[in-house]
């Protein structure tokens, strides 16, 4: 019980402190608004939340399920070749170095008018690095130990790779992927906000932005924080069902 | 033939290796000779560094020497067989699967009739003669490093190789728990016979357990020395405190003591 109600509880404090910032200092809602304020601007804006905050999620997920699949390939393929690993890498780096806040008005124009795709593609380039990484990593770092065991019965290499290799990474992936996760919200979200006629809960936020309606800003602030919330644990779920064997806590 | 083919089980003739790294060429082994009889066990020592591993991965296989072959049941070794099995100083337990998964693993890569009952009755007395009986369904994580150890030969063993290669498994433990491993060795040689090389830097490990010790001379490595015990098969910790294993085990310090002093001059 205590488990469930520390996170409660600690929301909770949150709002009061931030309802009496606001309150103490007696700021106007263009300035910073309260939380009071933003249950009429959910309640005004309801469906529109609920329709957008969905366009927004499921392009998020899919961005991120592209980002898995690339990263794995560009992972399995630089975890298990050297040659491969000290070409990509510098690449792969430049890739990553790039803000990705310049890339999306060039992706804009690249598919214009395909709101989908562009979203979903921004979403997919922003996080798929750390998994990458995180599986290279984990590949290359494999103690020989483990190969030979295999090895030396005459297992093939696809053998070692999916009896030992694959799962060993599991837990570097599953970190990785809670770093992706909010980074592909992040890139919906930019593309979102810059696409004209857009979609999502970013073209939600810039049309707040444009009526000057500062409590609806701040009403999909909360949004994305509770949608990127919910994302991030079911990865946490997700990591507890495939790679909990790593979590030594209850021993 | 077949006398010869059980003389000579485990045969290395005159073998050279040497490894290309980033600061140049290594030479670890030099004109070694090894051979090990049918379900004989031998003990190879020697300075550290000095290629004992390489001699356990030329046997299994995982290596081809530049100069040189290896011989096992009298046929030439190419890749790696199935009738070796192989323990290391790491268990290499995969933590994400139970002891009972663990052990049984090999019987999912080397080809073999058992129905999956079978193959986990196999890994359930492997088990019990080893004194793990109850930690089937642990994960690696929750036993003793000895435990664990333990449960790293029975998956050596579980595919019956005619073969076991230990590359220091008992280095990492406690003088007590190699103790008590070391009479676990016996009791699974005597269980069920296997030919054997054990690779140590522990003398007394070394005759207490072995048919034959080697000592290999410094890098690159050599056969500097043989000393075969008295004793076969099974023996009591006693023994490794009476005069004569004192003998015994001075004769092979001083060889150690040897190769040492003779490292990096043969080039």
């Amino acid at each position: 019980m205590r488990h469930a109600m520390a996170p409660v509880f600690a929301i909770v404090l949150f709002l009061a402190f931030w309802e009496l910032t606001v309150w103490v200092n007696d700021w106007p809602n263009y300035k910073m608004a309260s939380p009071s304020d933003l249950w009429p601007a959910f309640w005004r804006f309801k469906w529109l939340f609920l329709t957008y905050g969905w366009e927004t999620l499921w392009r998020t997920v899919i961005g991120l399920i592209i980002a898995v699949m690339v990263g794995l390939v560009f992972g399995v393929l630089m975890g298990f070749s050297r040659v491969l690993r000290q070409g990509l890498y510098p690449l792969l780096v430049g890739f990553n170095a790039i803000p990705k806040a310049t890339v999306v008005p060039i992706v804009a124009l690249m598919f214009v008018g395909q709101h989908d795709l562009n979203t979903v593609l921004i979403a997919f380039m922003i996080s798929f690095f750390p998994i990458a990484v995180s599986v290279s990593v984990g590949l290359s770092t494999l103690e020989p130990e483990y190969r030979d065991i295999l090895r030396a019965l005459g297992a093939s290499r696809f053998t070692i790779f999916w009896k030992i290799a694959l799962p060993k990474t599991l837990p570097e992936f599953f970190g990785a992927l809670k770093v992706a996760v909010t980074l592909a919200f992040i890139g919906t979200n930019l593309m979102e906000i810059v696409s004209p006629h857009g979609r999502g809960l970013g073209a939600l936020f810039d049309s707040g932005k444009t009526n000057s309606d500062y409590p609806l800003m701040f009403a999909v602030l909360i949004a994305l924080a509770i949608l990127g919330i919910a994302l991030y644990y079911v990865i946490v779920v997700l990591e507890g069902i495939f790679a909990g064997w790593a979590d030594r806590q209850g021993e | 033939m077949a006398s010869e083919r059980n003389t000579n089980f485990i045969k290395i003739d005159g073998v050279s290796h040497t490894f290309q790294t980033a600061t140049g060429n290594l030479p670890v082994l030099d004109d070694l000779s090894l051979s090990v009889p049918k379900n004989g066990f031998t003990a190879i020592v020697g300075p550290s560094g000095c290629g004992k591993s390489t001699v356990t991965r030329l046997i299994a296989g995982l290596l081809r020497p530049n100069i040189g072959g290896v011989w096992l049941k009298g046929e030439p070794v190419n890749s790696p067989r199935d009738i070796v099995g192989m323990a290391f100083q790491n268990p290499v337990l995969l933590e994400w699967r139970s002891i009972l998964k663990n052990v049984m693993l090999p019987l999912e890569i080397v080809p073999n009739s058992l129905s999956s009952v079978a193959r986990e009755q196999r890994a359930l007395d492997l088990l019990k003669l080893v004194g793990l009986s109850g930690f089937e369904d642990k994960k690696p994580s929750e036993l003793s490093g000895g435990m664990r150890q333990r449960a790293s030969l029975c998956r050596a063993l579980v595919h019956k190789p005619e073969i076991l290669i230990l590359d220091e498994p008992f280095g990492a433990l406690d003088a007590f728990t190699r103790e008590d491993l070391w009479q676990t060795m016996h009791q699974l040689r005597e269980k069920e016979p296997f030919t054997g090389v054990l690779i140590t830097h522990d003398l007394r490990e070394a005759i207490f357990l072995a048919d034959e010790v080697v000592v290999l001379s410094g890098r690159p490595a050599t056969t500097q020395f043989k000393q075969e015990m008295m004793e076969r098969g099974p023996r009591s910790i006693d023994q490794l405190y009476t005069p004569r294993a004192m003998e015994t085990l001075n004769i092979l310090r001083e060889q150690i003591k040897i190769a040492r002093q003779n490292e990096g001059t043969v080039s």
